[in-house]
């Protein structure tokens, strides 16, 4: 299938490049030698490829990598972009909140879009929001208090990276 | 600077939470190709014809390759830690649905794919056999001929046997098990089942290999990097250093990425069509890759007027599927344990490993023993429950204490099984009365405890290196996986050398690098590396102190490294190395008794109690309360040991709940995790978890292994409590809602019909 040129922003950069019709998004980001969203399931049931399109968290697995043409694209690796981890991130060290690690940045980017959206959730709200990202290594209880954390300490310092990266990150679905 | 015990957050954790950790999944190389397996369709059959016509014309494809391109380059081109019977490819015949039969290399691995799915295959079907005690019968073979690796001394015996699926027989003699049944005022007999489950790392397998001149580099998802490095140079003839194995972080393994999983086939590959070769299995094809055992377990025990255990005898069946991998061993290692942790003077156990068509069965977190904790804790329950005795008291009447011979003889020591006991009972409040619930919706508690002894004798070696400024390297090829096992080893330098734990180097296992290493598994690191790196850096804290004396520095001062050597080079130069290594001792079982007076330098212990509810209508059971109890030696980290515990805990619950293979015809029908379910964050029960006080003596710094100790006690522990709330035995896992709803019914008199 021929390849085609799409334009699209990633991680704040507006970027190019040509694609075929049949890839998905994961495959499309690892060209920019980003690797923090993961095919796993393939199916959109475990989380591990979760990317942020304008604002709204899809299965990169699923995703056609031509519907990122002229959208906003967002990955873990921009939390950090200015060189200190989120909020979130943090909590989820402090806590503990990963073993292998494989599933984490699905987790961390959901955790986001969840206290945009509901800075003081309960465990039930944890836990319904979440329920699309799987963890083999079981770290559920660990994650659930690591969100916990994360909203008690919200996002201090915003310079101008993260908090663009925090916005995207936080524009979910429900609004 | 105490390192020891600190809640250090994972070395690696900022890589992991940032999605910058690297994993063999990220990998990619100048020229590589992709390779997609083409897999039988039948159980069993003789391969007549692979038509690979329409697949090598696919625009794009480089190669296609079969069984009989890779037995051109390798002449015997069998694999396994235990029996060399798997082919890197199907050779003459097919043994499962979903054995790799062909692969498809292409630039683009969309390419591959579809031309894999070109591929046509003619086979002469025959029968096929499942089941573990149809195996037992030699009507159907799944081996012509028994091929032991010749690693192992007691499968030595085994060479070129046939006519039979049995790939290990091994036999436990404690006492004399028929006369006391004879004597026992009460005999019990029961049978419990397991299921064909998978591990399902997130990271599925994933192995690329780089061919050099006349040399190889493979970097893979593996768990036992210098056991790869052995067998990939065994099959190509080749001395070791002729092989690299690199391994990065793994995205889980849980006993899947053990020995070689994909290596050899990657490796073959690259050779043939000298370019790096990439394979990535997808979620599906996991479950075409390794298993855990289903089994069968025959348990019978007498029981005198006191209450006391004086006999037992154990009988289990261990569907190996179509290849051995580590199967004899869990058969055996597990066998030692199978009476349970009950101080019992007359007992015999009879373990059998069996060939079937199934997907091969593997290690999965506990190395068999969950499986057999798994009945001789439903058993223990039932017998109290017969006999009217509170399963609690009976537990502890007959319970093994230090100082105690186990069945195998081997004394007990350094595990806290009363103590695990009375951590559980102490949580759940097993004294005190609690809500029964109501008639439809009925409340129970239950408890379990198991033991395991650990993978010996088996050999690690660690590498310290303090750098002129005083910096320090830690080498040595044990993975980390997410257990943690970085960290700690990071702590047991830094408490040796007076660092912080953080500021120490680990080099990840590359074969040409670090030194060797049995492997990841059966929760043998901690103890076992863990020792050899304790080692490593005494030896590099006697040679820095050996360097100050040269330098001149007067003895019993405490200068810096970095003084130490500018003293003594004269500027900011050399290095001082310190080595490790370490195995513990170990006598084999007598062939015939299975005795032996040293079976494992030490045992893990761990327990679960559960309160339950179950509906009575519907089947559904709720977990109310989860409480984990287990003895992990002194703790290294106490965050990371807790989470580990959690972790297998919740790991297990699945396999008791709800993950089941299904076959149909041979044929796996629930391969995706949309139909396989595995637990989420809205099935995690309320949970605590306990590490008891305890002390491994011959541990580093008191600690043992602790990755598996986790899964022993939840499956019959939920069993005990769905009892005790409605008076009804499950047998067999998983325990669904149907399971549950059946056995009511059942029971009633009003058997639900089958579908």
């Amino acid at each position: 299938m021929s390849a085609r040129t799409i334009s699209f922003t990633l991680n704040g950069q507006p970027v190019s490049t040509m694609i075929e019709p049949h890839r998905n998004l994961v495959e499309l980001l690892q060209r920019f030698d980003l690797f923090g969203a993961r095919e796993s399931c393939g199916q959109g049931l475990c989380g591990c490829c979760t990317v942020l399109v304008d604002g709204q968290a899809v299965s990169g697995c699923l995703y056609f990598a031509v519907w990122a043409d002229g959208k906003s694209v967002t990955t873990v690796e921009h939390l950090d972009a200015d060189g200190a981890l989120s909020n979130v991130q943090d909590a989820f060290i402090a806590c503990g909140a990963f073993q292998c690690g494989f599933c984490t940045p699905g987790f961390v980017l959901m955790t986001h879009q969840l206290l945009k959206h509901n800075p003081d959730p309960s465990d039930q709200d944890i836990r319904h929001y979440l329920s699309g990202n799987l963890c083999r290594c079981a770290a559920y209880p660990e994650i659930v208090a690591a969100v916990k954390q994360a909203a008690k300490a919200p996002a201090a310092k915003a310079p101008a990276a993260k908090a663009q990266a925090a916005k995207a990150a936080g524009t979910s679905a429900g609004q | 600077m105490k390192q020891i015990g600190r809640e250090l957050p994972r070395l690696e954790a900022r890589a992991k939470v940032s999605g910058r950790a690297e994993y063999t999944h990220n990998l990619r190389l100048p020229g590589m190709l992709y390779g997609k397996v083409f897999r039988s369709t039948v159980p069993h059959g003789i391969i007549r014809r692979i038509d690979t016509t329409a697949a090598r014309a696919l625009p794009g494809v480089h190669r296609v390759v079969t069984g009989e391109d890779v037995r051109r380059l390798i002449p015997e081109p069998y694999y396994g830690p235990a029996f060399h019977d798997q082919p890197i490819l199907a050779l003459d015949k097919v043994r499962y649905v979903g054995e790799p039969v062909a692969a498809v290399l292409a630039s683009d691995p969309h390419v591959a794919e579809q031309a894999a799915q070109l591929i046509t295959a003619e086979y002469d079907e025959l029968p096929a056999v499942y089941d573990e005690l149809a195996a037992m019968q030699p009507d159907t073979l799944v081996h012509e001929e028994l091929r032991p690796a010749g690693t192992f001394a007691d499968l030595k015996h085994l060479q070129g046997r046939k006519g039979t699926n049995v790939a290990l027989d091994y036999h436990l003699r404690r006492g004399d098990a028929d006369k006391a049944f004879a004597n026992a005022h009460r005999v019990f007999e029961h049978t419990f089942k397991t299921q064909q489950c998978l591990h399902l790392p997130f990271e599925p397998h994933v192995a690329v290999a780089e061919p050099g001149d006349e040399r190889l580099t493979i970097y893979s998802s593996n768990q036992t990097p210098s056991f790869v490095r052995i067998e990939i140079a065994r099959l190509f003839g080749w001395p070791e250093n002729r092989v690299r194995v690199k391994v990065p972080y793994l995205g889980g393994g849980y006993g899947s990425k053990v020995y070689v999983k994909l290596e050899a086939l990657v490796a073959a590959l690259a050779v043939l069509v000298r370019r790096p070769v990439k394979i990535a299995l997808t979620m599906e094809e996991q479950f075409y890759m390794i298993t855990k055992h289903p089994t069968t377990f025959r348990i019978k025990s007498g029981v005198d007027k006191d209450g006391r255990i004086i006999a037992r005898a154990c009988e289990v069946y261990w569907n190996g599927g179509a290849y051995a991998d580590i199967g004899p061993r869990v058969t055996q290692k597990s066998g030692f344990t199978a009476a349970g942790p009950y101080d019992i003077d007359n007992v015999s156990i009879d373990s059998y490993a069996l060939y079937t068509n199934r997907t091969p069965a593997g290690a999965l977190r506990g190395f068999g023993v969950p499986q057999l904790v798994w009945g001789y804790e439903s058993h223990t329950d039932l017998i109290a429950r017969e006999l009217g005795m509170d399963p609690v008291a009976f537990r502890r009447k007959n319970l093994l204490r230090d100082g105690r011979p186990q069945a195998s003889g081997t004394v007990l020591q350094d595990a806290a099984i009363g103590e695990v006991l009375d951590a559980l009972v102490a949580r759940i409040g097993w004294n005190a009365p609690f809500d029964r619930g109501s008639p439809t919706l009925r409340r129970g508690r239950g408890i379990a405890i198991g033991f395991k002894a650990s993978i010996s004798p088996t050999t690690s070696v660690a590498v310290v290196n303090v750098s002129a400024d005083g910096s320090v390297y830690l080498y040595k090829s044990t993975v980390d996986m997410g257990q943690g096992g970085d960290t700690a080893f990071a702590q047991i330098v830094g408490e040796v050398l007076d660092v912080k734990a953080e500021e120490v180097r680990i080099v990840a296992p590359d074969t040409d690098v670090t030194p060797y290493d049995m492997g990841t598994l059966g929760s043998r690191s901690l103890y076992h590396m863990g020792n050899a790196v304790r080692l490593a850096a005494e030896e590099a804290r006697a040679k820095l102190r050996a360097l100050a004396a040269e330098a001149g520095l007067p003895e019993g001062t405490n200068y810096p490294a970095a003084e130490i050597f500018k003293k003594r080079y004269g500027m900011q130069a050399g290095n001082v190395i310190g080595t490790g290594s370490f195995v513990p001792s170990y006598k084999p079982p007598d062939a015939q008794t299975g005795q032996s007076d040293n079976v494992t330098p030490f045992w893990m212990v761990g327990g679960a109690a559960a309160e339950v509810e179950v509906d009575t209508e519907t089947g559904h059971v709720r977990i109310l309360r989860l409480i984990n109890a287990a003895d992990c030696g002194k703790l290294i980290n106490p965050a990371v040991a807790r989470t580990q515990l959690s972790g297998a805990a919740i790991m297990q619950l699945g396999f008791t709940l709800s993950e089941a293979m299904q076959l149909d015809g041979g044929q796996v029908t629930n391969a995706s995790l949309a139909d396989y379910k595995i637990p989420g964050i809205g099935d995690v029960p309320p949970m605590e978890n306990e590490l008891v006080a305890a002390e491994q003596h011959s541990g580093p710094f008191g600690a043992k292994g602790l990755g598996e100790t986790g899964t022993f006690g939840v499956s019959p522990a939920i069993a005990n409590a769905i009892h005790d709330a409605i008076d009804v035995r499950i047998a067999e896992l998983p325990i669904t809602a149907e399971a549950v709803l059946r056995a009511l019914r059942d029971k009633a008199g009003r058997p639900l019909e089958d579908e």
